[in-house]
């Protein structure tokens, strides 16, 4: 769950109110929000680099917010605050629009196909008459911190970059060069530097060393340029310094790169709709142009608002309530998504605002209003579903010896079913070509290269780990094993293994073998060649 | 005397006292005067050479200690070698002298300081003596009869039980331990477990697969392919069956349609879906899989047939260890598809399988899976913290899971699902998850773990 850092204070501030940390706790749970929690920077440095490296850090709150993974509009202050003041019937949801520019021709961001081999997608905007404070400008950051953690997926899937338009002038081209052939000053250097030369510079970079991998390899890397040649960035990696943002900034220009265009869309719309808010014509961003290399063009932000409509039946029914089509109408539009009775039986017309990319279907509309009702206030019933109940058979039959070997003297063990090699190959004398076993892909250490193939190596693992304990030990496992089957969709099959051991001063074969005919006992299994069992020599 | 007093012929007193004794070493002095005494006794008036004093028993440790007294000197310029004098007439050995009183019993003449200095030097030493004061006890008599420890058969057989005496059983100790077998507590809470869906009707799930296919972990379960779930970091991908294959075609590619285009009254998630991604086969993250396969084959029946479905098996997860954390643990679900289902019955059927565990407080708060919709976790009032702690996760199954399956449209899938190990460690206070699973549990826990009574 993506968790936002937000100062107490200045929340409360845009809430209009203080809460104490309960109340705040107790409308964070109605919201499906978690206060996870109440710090300061002091406390966190602290806690993460000692004390000492703490001093003159900031005792400001700081409220740690836990979100949904799916809420991008929850991810900074100022959602937080909208969102919560909409379900708190405080306000009104805010209308966003795309506005053609005051004067002139939008800006224009022409897409090469170079780009293709590497980053193929990318989309713009404007943000016009924008007032940045030190908090705001923090939260912009933070914001596209939060959102290339998340839906962006470390950048991988859409970097985002925002310019001082003041400092550039379009139109801009995206395109992709040969590593040797970019050159520019990044943001916070002092000198140029070659494309090449910043990948050997960030490799001991903390934060930008993790996104290298990205296009590191690849014979260009993806750039962007303004009408004189100023580098505006080298995305996913860094931003040029000369377009870098500052608190007097008044023009932004956001673009976004991206392997996957309906992400960047999205990753978009939520900057726009977060940040507009500080415009002087507040939640209005000015379209940009993006020219593709086919020549089509298309005007970006799309800052879509999709209509869907579903009953009041279909609410009332999934959810187990009984509300009118008016008051879910109502608790649908605190949730941010605009609902009206159409009139036409119990139909309701919502509207989903481009914050909200999160509902794709009639049921996430379901939700949010069961959670505006308040998931506490359905009353709970008891499905009428009539079944009889049915063990799988192995299980009942395990179920019934584990306590036949305990009864008869035997100790339980819970064993880890992934091992190393040498636990199912060497240490028993084996191959591990022959063991059948399966093989993992990316094991973290050597206690998780394959599956086991046999429970005697957890078994003996065991022992060891209690030799120090009254003798002897008798223990016994009933667990699965895994094993290669190529009859199978998967490939492999899990095989339920019975296994025991004892430890001793003197080995005590015969125990183990009187365990044996206990449990074929047991089993209703005669000791006898042909019609019953036997144990022989193995080769 | 101990079996004496134990049957009250006597009784004892225990005393102890301490007193100064001479060491072998502080008698020797007692009798022939301290080390520097005889040293300056040795000394003639005409001296002594210092290799003739030190060749005395008496002499090394006598020579510094009447040096350090000042009762004699040495001329270190004297022809013949270095040489030893008198520099006073006469000495007075106090060490000899209070070492005697000390030998005569009078140590208490003696300051606590002096006594220290000897006992450092080994002339003293402090002995505690304990004593027994016997009397009389309340049984006593001259004569000691033995008293039986047990009744044997002969004494029944003869009738000498009826003159026999037998010593009372010692109720302070412990009885012999059985020798028996036991087993394992989190087997012990997953039978409970087990038990309490069988009561409310659930069939059990066929889980004994631990590789499973990408398809039927994360795809069929309308998860995207670029959730960070699946990545490298999450989930154990194999190398070896690396792929999967038998899918089946017509569900497979509705599976595709809904992640990539959507349909079923979607949008979907708009990203190009690879069949290359849900081939990859991986250990199972979590039982989920097993019950999209089992809703599959539900919907594949001629006619639709409520069911209750659950399972308790392993999962795994290539996650950071910690304290609470390892890469294998159990899950706990349980699946409800039925004509109707509301969130209401979710909550109730909820409510009634925590009762079952002893919590009949919940609270459910919104939550996120990327499968369920809404969902919900759940929560439960803890007296002791009192705080409200999260007992487990729940939801309504997504119709773009359900439906590309071919379940009819009015079909509600419910589910819940919680860890075996979390309530297991907290049910027998355990918080160290290696000391509960794996090879490393010390198997004196197991031998002592209680029986799992989970309503309590």
């Amino acid at each position: 769950m993506p968790t936002v850092g937000v100062k107490r204070d200045l929340l409360f501030t845009a809430l209009g109110r203080t809460y104490t940390d309960e109340e705040f706790d107790e409308l964070c749970f109605e919201y499906g929000l978690e206060l996870d929690e109440i710090t300061s920077e002091k406390e966190i440095i602290s806690r993460e680099q000692g004390g000492s490296k703490a001093s003159g850090a900031s005792d400001v709150i700081l409220y740690k917010i836990d979100v949904p993974a799916n809420r991008y509009d929850l991810l900074c202050l100022e959602g937080l605050v909208r969102g919560l003041q909409v379900f708190m019937n405080k306000m009104e949801a805010p209308r966003y629009r795309r506005v053609r520019p005051v004067s002139g021709e939008p800006q224009r961001l022409v897409i090469t196909k170079e780009t293709a081999a590497v980053r193929p997608h990318a989309v713009a905007a404007v943000l016009r008459n924008i007032t940045f404070t030190q908090e705001r400008y923090d939260s912009f950051i933070e914001l596209q911190d939060k959102l290339h953690q998340n839906v962006c997926r470390k950048r991988s899937l859409v970097a985002i970059g925002t310019h001082d338009l003041d400092t550039i002038s379009g139109p801009f081209t995206y395109t992709a060069k040969p590593p040797g052939e970019i050159s520019f000053k990044p943001l916070n250097q002092t000198k140029e530097y070659t494309a090449t030369q910043l990948m050997s510079l960030y490799k001991t970079d903390s934060h930008l060393k993790h996104f290298l991998h990205i296009i590191e390899d690849k014979p260009v890397y993806p750039v962007i340029y303004d009408s004189n040649g100023v580098v505006l960035s080298m995305p996913p990696i860094i931003n040029g310094d000369h377009s870098k943002i500052s608190l007097e900034t008044k023009n932004v220009f956001i673009e976004c790169t991206a392997t996957d265009v309906t992400k960047a869309k999205i990753v978009l719309d939520m900057m726009v709709t977060m940040f507009s808010e500080y415009c002087a014509q507040p939640f209005t961003v000015e379209e940009a142009e993006v020219v593709y290399p086919d020549g089509k063009t298309c005007k970006y932000p799309e800052l879509a608002y999709r209509k869907e409509k579903l009953s009041s039946e279909f609410i009332n029914r999934k959810v187990g309530i009984n509300e009118s089509t008016e008051t879910l109408a109502r608790l649908l539009t605190k949730m941010c998504l605009r609902s009206e009775v159409t009139g036409a039986g119990d139909e309701i017309e919502v509207e989903i605002p481009p914050t909200r990319s999160d509902v794709i279907h009639a049921c996430d509309i379901m939700e949010d209003a069961a959670m505006a009702f308040g998931f506490n206030n359905i009353p709970y019933t008891t499905p009428l579903t009539y079944t009889v109940a049915h063990q799988l058979p192995v299980n009942k039959l395990t179920e019934l010896l584990r306590q036949e070997l305990a009864a008869a003297g035997f100790t339980e063990a819970l064993t880890f079913a992934l091992c190393s090699k040498e636990d199912i190959a060497d240490k028993l004398g084996k191959k591990i070509s022959e063991t059948r076993a399966v093989h993992i892909a990316n094991p973290k250490t050597a206690e998780f290269q394959v599956a086991r193939t046999t429970l005697l190596p957890g078994l003996l693992k065991t022992v060891a780990a209690n030799r120090k304990m009254p003798l002897p030990l008798k223990l016994f496992e009933i667990s699965d094993v895994v094993l290669k089957d190529e009859t199978k969709d998967v490939g492999a099959r899990n095989s339920r293994r019975f296994c025991a051991v004892y430890y001793n001063k003197s080995p005590g074969f015969e125990v183990i073998h009187g365990l044996l005919d206990r449990t074929m006992q047991l089993l209703e299994e005669k000791s006898a060649r042909g019609d019953g069992y036997h144990i022989q020599a193995a080769e | 005397m101990t079996s004496c007093w134990s049957v009250q012929l006597i009784s004892a007193e225990l005393r102890s006292s301490k007193h100064w004794e001479l060491s072998g070493e502080g008698t020797e002095i007692a009798e022939q005067g301290s080390h520097e005494a005889r040293v300056f006794g040795s000394i003639p008036p005409q001296g002594l050479t210092q290799s003739d004093l030190m060749k005395l028993s008496f002499g090394k440790i006598g020579f510094s200690k009447a040096m350090s007294s000042k009762w004699i000197r040495v001329d270190k310029a004297h022809e013949g070698g270095p040489r030893v004098f008198r520099t006073v007439e006469s000495i007075e050995d106090q060490v000899r002298e209070k070492l005697l009183l000390v030998q005569r019993g009078n140590s208490s003449q003696l300051e606590e300081k002096e006594k220290n200095e000897l006992k450092k030097r080994k002339l003293l030493s402090e002995v505690t003596v304990k004593s027994y004061w016997i009397t009389k006890g309340s049984s006593f008599s001259t004569t000691i009869t033995k008293q039986e420890t047990e009744l044997t058969p002969e004494m029944i057989a003869s009738g000498s039980w009826k003159e026999k005496k037998f010593k009372p059983y010692n109720f302070q100790a412990m009885g012999v331990a059985p020798d028996c077998g036991h087993m394992h507590p989190l087997m012990k809470v997953r039978t409970q477990f087990r038990q309490i869906f069988l009561e409310m009707g659930f069939t059990e799930m066929p889980t004994n697969n631990f590789i499973e296919s990408s398809f039927w972990n994360f795809d069929s379960l309308f998860q995207p392919q670029q959730h960070p779930a699946r990545d490298q970091h999450d989930t154990f991908f194999l190398s070896d069956p690396a792929l999967a294959h038998d899918f089946p075609q017509d569900y497979l590619e509705r599976v595709k349609k809904v992640h990539s285009e959507g349909g079923y009254g979607s949008q979907g998630y708009k990203y190009a879906w690879k069949v290359e991604e849900a081939q990859k086969n991986i250990l199972r993250t979590h039982t989920t899989a097993v019950s999209a396969r089992m809703l599959y084959k539900l919907a594949q029946q001629e006619k639709f047939t409520p069911v209750k479905y659950f399972s308790i098996d392993r999962v795994f997860r290539n996650e950071t260890l910690d304290a609470t954390h390892l890469a294998e643990f159990h899950q706990i679900e349980g699946v409800v598809a039925d004509r109707g289902l509301t969130l209401g019955d979710l909550m109730g059927i909820l409510h009634a399988f925590f009762t079952k565990l002893g919590i009949t407080k919940l609270r459910f708060k919104p939550a996120y899976n990327p499968y369920t919709e809404p969902s919900m976790e759940v929560f439960s009032y803890h007296e002791g913290l009192k705080k409200w702690v999260e007992v487990g996760n729940s939801g309504v199954f997504r119709p773009e899971m359900l439906l590309p399956m071919g379940l009819p449209e009015d079909v509600s899938v419910i589910a819940w699902g919680l860890s075996l190990e979390r309530p297991t460690m907290i049910k027998y206070g355990i918080n160290n998850i290696r000391e509960l699973v794996g090879h490393k549990v010390n198997l004196q826990m197991v031998y002592d773990s209680p029986v799992c009574r989970l309503e309590s």
